[in-house]
């Protein structure tokens, strides 16, 4: 009896805290991979994969995507997940352009503003889905209509620019490191750093587990939802105020053309995220988002048809999560 | 066909017929009260809209996406989702464009040669999905970035060829009733492709398979079901229905590299309008029909409203959430 139960237990206990058992680990052997790849390929076609310029340039494609992915990764850990997020991207790029509208002194106010509508949309997607009992694929495949609709109807005919203090966000470096790179460094480490260290993390894993079992033991269960859904809407925001500092001028097109909804998902599934929910890391989102923006590199690089970077995308995001179903699976044999 | 053999069955239960009826149309019975509303408010606004010319006008319109919505609502009753048919589209009329090439002689080989690759689709998707154990969502994703991808680098955006007329008559002529009245062959398609998936889901064993697959695939493999073959053929049939939608709309609007983009979603919204339960073991042939036709005429409606064009997307929007809820409520209280 004694020794049953001191042999027993430990051993899940370490390997569940190290997340060893548990599949999530796999995009970081895609990513060293992929990474191993590019660099055969980029240096056997005469190019320079391992230079500084070179790293800065997949981190600085990694941002736009990478923002959005972290709040995405919590909105699918939390059991949902969020299809108007490309368009609140645009609704950040054009709300952020109207409001400073050139003028350095507003960028401030341009900012709280568009945060501010990202977590109003958030809060409402969060609503729809807990209050009215929808889906959230159909509740927020209809809140990207809406807005897609106001946006295009109110912002389609002028593009406001954003201050040349702004583009800093965009063109900027620190220390020799991008901004945009440390904002997306920050939001992933928020993100982190909320899901492994706050009640809201563990309310959310819970939430995304099992919603019953989580509203049992105590768990506010539509709060957390909707904290999730407000997180992930001012992540998307927040890619909208990256790529106009970026690119000055925004049309409204710009969020649902980089195809953000259904590519954060991507990120975060293959970062190892259940689309369950309940599953999932937000440095796995990371490494994914960095890994998309390697193949993009080295697709640049030999100049092939950025057509043909959908096919591959297509496929590695399949092969990947089959490669870590099929380990989850031996796991479970053993 | 079926009312007749129906007879014998149900004439031995009590129950007032039109109680019964009303039994078996509950799941419709919410998007059937949506569609007369938005039909009648259309009617109102265009009393043309009562005559046969418009309304069969409408149906063909409808055409595509009903096809599409019903061979999706066996992927969503399973318990998955196939977000590849908008892409599948695209390539089906893109590729009909260039082996056509404008040539009658072309159009039989290139209709069954589209059909092949729609089955062909839904054969790689369902072993994915079954045998790799890849969630459909992602399955699918995935094959749509392919399909789109490799029918843009094929194309290299700008669709080559044309479609036979021969071709293009499935999607935008029909059998001459009267003088004035003509019988579309997307609506007589369309009838022809809900009364197989009626039978399929309603009548069949298969169906019955489909049903406890998707509300449980644990339970369906211990009864019996092979549930990986039976999730397999969904995703085929889905395949297929994509591939018929792709001929109706190639006929209908045309060749271009754009013409499935975003139909996934209008199929899905379809399916769940009439009431089928994402997540899977829920949902009706006739209800999904009716779902489509309340998608269409929600467009045609918002339309004829007169609003900015961008303004219809946004009550488009909300008019779905509405519905959705007031559809799920109905439902929950009725079962």
């Amino acid at each position: 009896m004694a020794t049953d139960t001191t042999t027993a237990p430990p051993t899940p206990g370490l390997m569940t805290r190290l997340r060893l058992t548990s599949d999530g680990n796999g995009i970081f052997a895609v990513l060293l991979l992929v990474f191993a790849a590019c660099l055969i390929v980029t240096e056997a076609t005469g190019g320079d994969f391992l230079t500084a310029g070179n790293m800065r340039s997949i981190l600085s494609r990694s941002i736009g995507l990478g923002i959005v992915a972290v709040g995405q990764t919590v909105a699918i850990l939390s059991g949902s997940l969020d299809l108007s997020v490309a368009y609140m991207v645009s609704l950040g790029a054009v709300l952020g352009g109207f409001v400073m509208d050139g003028d350095p002194s507003k960028v401030i106010v341009g900012v709280i503003v568009v945060l501010a509508a990202g977590a109003i949309v958030g809060m409402l997607n969060g609503l729809i889905i807990t209050r009215l009992d929808i889906h959230p694929f159909m509740a927020t495949l209809a809140m990207g209509l809406l807005l897609n609709g106001l946006l295009t109807w109110q912002f389609t005919t002028f593009a406001p620019e954003v201050p040349g203090s702004f583009q800093q966000l965009g063109y900027g470096l620190i220390a020799g490191v991008p901004v945009g790179v440390l904002l997306f460094a920050a939001v992933a480490g928020i993100a982190a750093f909320a899901l492994r260290s706050t009640s809201f993390g563990s309310h959310l894993y819970a939430v995304g587990g099992d919603q019953d079992v989580a509203r049992l033991s105590g768990v506010r269960v539509n709060r957390t939802l909707i904290s999730a859904h407000v997180f992930c809407s001012v992540t998307a925001v927040i890619t909208g105020l990256y790529l106009v500092a970026r690119v000055s001028t925004a049309q409204t097109t710009i969020g649902p053309e980089g195809g953000f909804d259904l590519e954060s998902i991507a990120a975060a599934v293959l970062g190892g995220t259940a689309l369950s929910g309940g599953k999932g890391r937000v440095l796995g989102t990371v490494a994914a988002v960095v890994m998309l923006a390697m193949l993009d590199n080295v697709f640049n690089h030999l100049q092939l048809d950025s057509f043909l970077k959908q096919v591959v995308r297509g496929v590695v995001l399949i092969a990947a999560v089959a490669a870590y179903s099929v380990r989850a699976n031996a796991h479970e044999v053993e | 066909m079926t009312a007749l053999d129906n007879t014998p069955d149900t004439a031995s239960t009590e129950e007032p017929a039109l109680k019964r009826f009303l039994g078996r149309m509950g799941p419709a019975v919410p998007i059937a009260v949506v569609l007369t509303i938005i039909l009648v408010w259309i009617a109102f606004l265009n009393p043309n809209f009562t005559e046969p010319g418009p309304f069969l006008a409408f149906l063909r319109r409808a055409a595509p996406l009903l096809v599409l919505a019903v061979g999706q609502l066996f992927v969503i009753v399973s318990g998955g989702f196939d977000l590849s048919v908008g892409a599948l589209i695209t390539v089906t009329v893109v590729v009909s464009a260039a082996f056509s090439d404008g040539d009658p002689a072309n159009t039989l080989p290139v209709l069954l040669g589209v059909l092949a690759i729609g089955a062909l689709v839904g054969t790689v998707n369902g072993a994915i999905t079954t045998r790799l154990k890849v969630p459909s969502f992602i399955t699918t994703l995935g094959m749509l970035l392919v399909l789109r991808g490799a029918v843009n680098f094929w194309t290299t955006g700008a669709p080559r060829g044309a479609l036979a007329e021969n071709y293009r008559q499935f999607g935008r002529t029909g059998i001459q009733v009267t003088d004035d009245i003509q019988l579309p062959y997307a609506v007589l398609i369309s009838l022809a492709v809900g009364a197989i998936a009626w039978f399929l889901l309603h009548r069949s064993t298969f169906g019955q398979q489909l049903y406890a697959a998707g509300g449980g695939a644990e339970a369906a493999s211990l009864s019996g079901v092979n549930v990986p073959r039976v999730r397999t053929l969904a995703f085929i049939i889905s395949g297929v229905a994509a591939a018929i939608s792709g001929i109706l709309l190639g006929g209908l609007a045309g060749v271009s590299a754009q013409v499935g983009q975003g139909e996934e979603f209008r199929a899905i919204t379809a399916v769940v309008l009439g009431g089928a339960v994402l997540g899977g073991g829920k949902g009706q042939v006739g209800a999904v029909v009716l779902g489509a036709l309340t998608l269409e005429a929600l467009f045609t409606l918002l339309n004829l409203l007169g609003l900015p064009a961008p303004l219809r997307e946004s009550v488009q929007g909300l008019i779905i959430i509405a519905a959705v809820f007031y559809a799920a409520r109905r439902l929950k209280a009725g079962g």
